[in-house]
């Protein structure tokens, strides 16, 4: 998701807590062990040096067990597998032995090296860590070597590691847990040396998930559901249903008589919190609230008049984000021109675990148990609020159940509504925020709505010649402290990524942008803009490759295969065309029919990752369309654990595919008007179509896969309706025009 | 007082009688591998089995439960749940993971009573189990491996 956010590397750099992990590894007396050493030029300071000569991605325990900390939130996308793959291959440890925990919340140590804060997004988690993890794995294997040729009297380079074991020619032999506390006690060496691509024996190959065991017998303590503890109190807070309403006068009195409700407090800004003994009487007690709210100054407008306003804007010139060529006078001079105008509406994420949050305020200290998908923002947060020093906030962090990336938001706002609620309570008492799934569905963050209005030229040969895009679409960025370093010009790179490097050879290309203000909170949702400009640019392609009666793979193709002169395009294109070919090869592509059967192509780079689909749809009697297959190649570098990846691709497309056919979040005079999965619509099992997956060879450095999975996705359903209908469906979702 | 009896143990709950199951599981017993995913019925997170039958725990009172076995995520076994949760693990079939106490349920339900499922009977049966990162293609190829582990 916010992957542009590498500019702020250098921002945001906090005071942190130090040491913890160090500390208690050494009570626990085993290893831990990190790369910081490894890096040339850290050398070891004086008196502090001790503490400081790990740092903590790895402990190893007396039985042997290695603990990789993990620096990411895991939601599903498997990294927690992924960054102990990376140290069990450079230890040569076994997979059994390997364990995964996440790290505290300590920018300093476990910042995410693609944007300077530790947080989890923009399918960076892998592409970040993956010399950094392994480098903290060829430290560790190195000093535990060093112990053993010390204790064995043998030269290290005599000593071999295999499947978790050190051995000697002479016999000998020892595990890991034998050595892990003399290993600690020694200097970590200056400089490591990395296996090459040709020694690696899990990296590109397998590895066991290591939190599936867990998630088959319902283990406790997995989730930010799960969070129990003494004296707990639930709480449920009622937001305003316009968003920016205030609360007028409340009364709590049938609320405060239900049996197991604590008490009802006013939480100024947010709404009025139901705190109970368990979840359920807090459900009950706020169905019993009475609230009067007052909607001066909310955002009180419909979505469909908020459509009518972005056709508006969409027919009106906005700044320009790209500007190759005089494409007005291209698209004057075309033999033909085609035109659409595309909308998307609201997305809620509706991950399956719906937002929760623990909170125990102790004095000037607080504890939170959650998901947390944004340490650094999410500490400094709850320490502003709480008026504490932000060392004193302490994050334990749990699996996510799902985030696609609701559980990251620039304010933080459950962060901030929890420690709001513990705040005015008072009292030194763990209080867990639970979000109904009426409240996750309801509270905003949504991705953005949008338009995109799209004029493109094609020559008597059916080439591209001239392409006009203008985009209306509410700005991610601006008014949060991101705006400074996404935002330039009026230009939010979020609405516009996948347009400004769309790299089709087209000679005259102009993009605008319009970013209207509205008062529903909006949010990064799996890829980022890329849902919306995937679809356009891809959709525009097949309208065009109709247009001029080319075959869509073969149109893709020809624009695809002219040097432009800019090296990243080109290399863009080659990628593309590598998984085009694939996708083309693996589908048996013969064209948009196949039998009584439509078939889509489209092409998308996300996240630095290229993945190419088709889908195949067949007509139902009743005129609406059924996905049966759908073909996915994918070119994310080298793939760590390419069955993860294709486990990424499946479930992505999936995503998408609820979005395209079946999800929308309307608004009724500000009102939201879905709450749960009846009217939300997910995607369901007999919706699923079959997927296959293929996964390219790439020595490229590791891309994402989290997220690129889900932008082909739209259009290759929507050009396969294009090739059975003659119409390009450009109103999302299809059950709008009777499609889905 | 409610009396349920929950993996073949006999528990007495102090709740009111119209408190759905889940909460009852998950918030007095301490029992969280049963998930709360939507409260109406939706999304098959809170499935357990109630005499053999899946079913979901948010929307079953308590009281209505007295006289039945219910079994969880916690205690299921048996043939068919050794061998949907080993082809949950053999296919790695969880993301996020969150649905898949529910969805383990509903499958041993289905296989229980059609031990050799087709695509179609699998998609009856798991209907109305959602999983939002979309592992739908695994959970079938993983019924199809446990049918035939069973068989074997």
């Amino acid at each position: 998701m916010f992957h542009v956010m590498k500019r702020m590397q250098d921002a945001a750099a906090r005071p942190t807590r130090r040491n913890f992990l160090k500390m208690s590894a050494v009570a626990a007396g085993g290893l831990v062990v990190g790369s910081r050493l490894a890096l040339p030029g850290a050398a070891l300071a004086e008196g502090a040096a001790a503490e400081d000569a790990f740092t903590p991605f790895i402990r190893i325990s007396p039985d042997g067990l290695v603990t990789v900390l993990n620096k990411h939130l895991d939601m599903g996308q498997g990294n927690a597998t992924g960054l102990a793959t990376l140290v069990a291959e450079e230890l040569d440890a076994s997979p059994e032995q390997m364990r995964a925990e996440f790290a505290p919340a300590d920018v300093e140590r476990y910042k995410n090296l693609a944007f300077g804060m530790q947080g989890t997004g923009g399918s960076t988690a892998i592409a970040n860590s993956f010399e950094q993890y392994r480098k903290a794995g060829a430290t560790a294997r190195a000093m535990l070597v060093a112990a053993a040729a010390k204790a064995w009297g043998v030269p290290t380079g005599e000593i071999t590691i295999s499947g978790g074991t050190l051995s000697h020619a002479s016999g000998k032999s020892g595990t890991f847990g034998e050595f892990a506390e003399a290993a600690a006690k020694l200097e970590a060496p200056a400089e490591v040396t990395l296996k090459s691509p040709d020694q690696w024996v899990y990296i590109g190959k397998s590895f066991p998930r290591l939190d599936v065991p867990n998630k088959t017998v319902g283990a406790p303590n997995t989730y930010g559901m799960d969070v129990q503890r003494d004296n707990m109190l639930v709480a449920v807070l009622t937001r305003p249903l316009a968003f920016g309403a205030k609360v007028k006068s409340f009364n709590a009195d049938t609320a405060k008589a239900v049996k197991g409700v604590v008490d009802v407090i006013d939480v100024p800004g947010h709404g009025v919190a139901v705190l109970a003994t368990s979840t359920w009487p807090a459900i009950k007690g706020r169905e019993a609230l009475e609230i009067e709210w007052d909607e001066a100054g909310a955002e009180t407008r419909s979505s469909d008049a908020l459509f009518a306003e972005y056709r508006e804007l969409a027919d009106t010139a906005g700044p320009v984000f790209r500007d190759d060529g005089d494409a007005e006078a291209a698209i004057a001079g075309a033999a033909t021109v085609v035109e659409q105008v595309f909308e998307f509406p609201y997305l809620a994420h509706g991950m399956m675990e719906p937002m929760v949050l623990t909170i125990h305020v102790e004095g000037d200290r607080a504890t939170l148990w959650y998901p947390s998908q944004f340490q650094t923002v999410d500490q400094q947060t709850a320490a502003t609020v709480l008026g504490i020093p932000v060392q004193n906030v302490t994050i334990n962090t749990l699996y996510g159940g799902g985030s696609f990336g609701r559980r990251t938001s620039p304010d933080a706002r459950h962060i901030v509504e929890a420690a709001s609620i513990a705040k005015i309570w008072g009292k030194s008492q763990p209080i867990k925020l639970v979000y109904t799934r009426e409240d996750d569905t309801r509270a905003g963050y949504y991705r953005p709505m949008g338009v995109h209005k799209v004029r493109a030229g094609l020559d008597a040969d059916g080439n591209l010649v001239g392409w006009h895009h203008r985009i209306v679409q509410q700005s991610l960025m601006s008014g949060t402290f991101f705006e400074q370093f996404m935002v330039h010009d009026g230009i939010d790179e979020t609405s516009v990524e996948g347009v400004k490097d769309a790299s089709y050879a087209i000679p005259a290309f102009h993009a605008e942008l319009h970013s209207p203000k509205v008062g529903v909170p909006v949010l990064w949702w799996r890829s980022v803009g890329h849902t919306q400009t995937g679809y356009v640019v891809e959709a525009m392609m097949d309208k065009a490759a109709h247009a001029a009666g080319v075959d869509p793979l073969e149109f893709r193709r020809r624009h695809l295969s002219q040097p432009s002169g800019i090296a990243e395009r080109d290399k863009d294109n080659a990628r593309k065309l590598g998984v085009l070919d694939k996708v083309a090869e693996m589908s048996g592509w013969s064209g948009a029919q196949h039998g009584d059967r439509f078939r889509g192509i489209a092409v998308h780079k996300s996240f630095n990752t290229y993945v190419a689909e088709v889908a195949e749809v067949s007509r139902r009697e009743d005129g609406t369309f059924k996905v049966e297959n759908v073909w996915c190649a994918v070119d994310c570098g080298v793939a760590v654990n390419p069955d993860n990846v294709k486990a990424q691709m499946e479930g992505g497309i999936g995503y998408g595919l609820a979005a395209v056919l079946f999800s929308e979040i309307t608004l009724t005079d500000g009102h939201v008007d879905q709450l749960n999965f009846d009217t939300y619509r997910p995607l369901r099992i007999e919706e699923m179509p079959k997927v296959v997956v293929e996964v390219l060879a790439s020595a490229e450095a590791p891309s994402g896969a989290g997220e690129p999975g889900t932008p082909p996705v739209g259009p290759a359903v929507a050009n396969a309706i294009l090739a059975a209908t003659g119409e390009l469906p450009a109103v999302l979702p299809l059950t709008k025009a009777g499609l889905a | 007082m409610i009396r349920l009896n929950i993996n073949g143990e006999d528990r007495e709950i102090d709740v009111d009688a119209d408190t759905p199951l889940l909460w009852v599981l998950r918030d007095e017993l301490g029992m969280t591998g049963t998930k709360y995913g939507c409260g109406i019925a939706a999304c098959g997170a809170c499935t357990v089995h109630l005499d053999g039958m899946a079913v979901r725990s948010c929307q079953t009172m308590a009281s209505d439960a007295e006289g039945m076995a219910i079994v969880t995520i916690e205690g299921v076994d048996g043939k068919a749940a050794s061998a949907v949760q080993a082809a949950w693990r053999e296919l790695e079939v969880p993301q996020c993971g969150y649905c898949q106490s529910g969805q383990i349920l509903a499958a041993t339900a289905l296989l229980a009573e059609t031990p050799k499922p087709s695509d179609e009977d699998i998609d009856m049966a798991m209907s109305g189990n959602v999983c939002r990162c979309a592992t739908y293609t695994r959970i079938r190829a993983a019924i199809h491996r446990a049918a035939e582990t069973m068989e074997g």
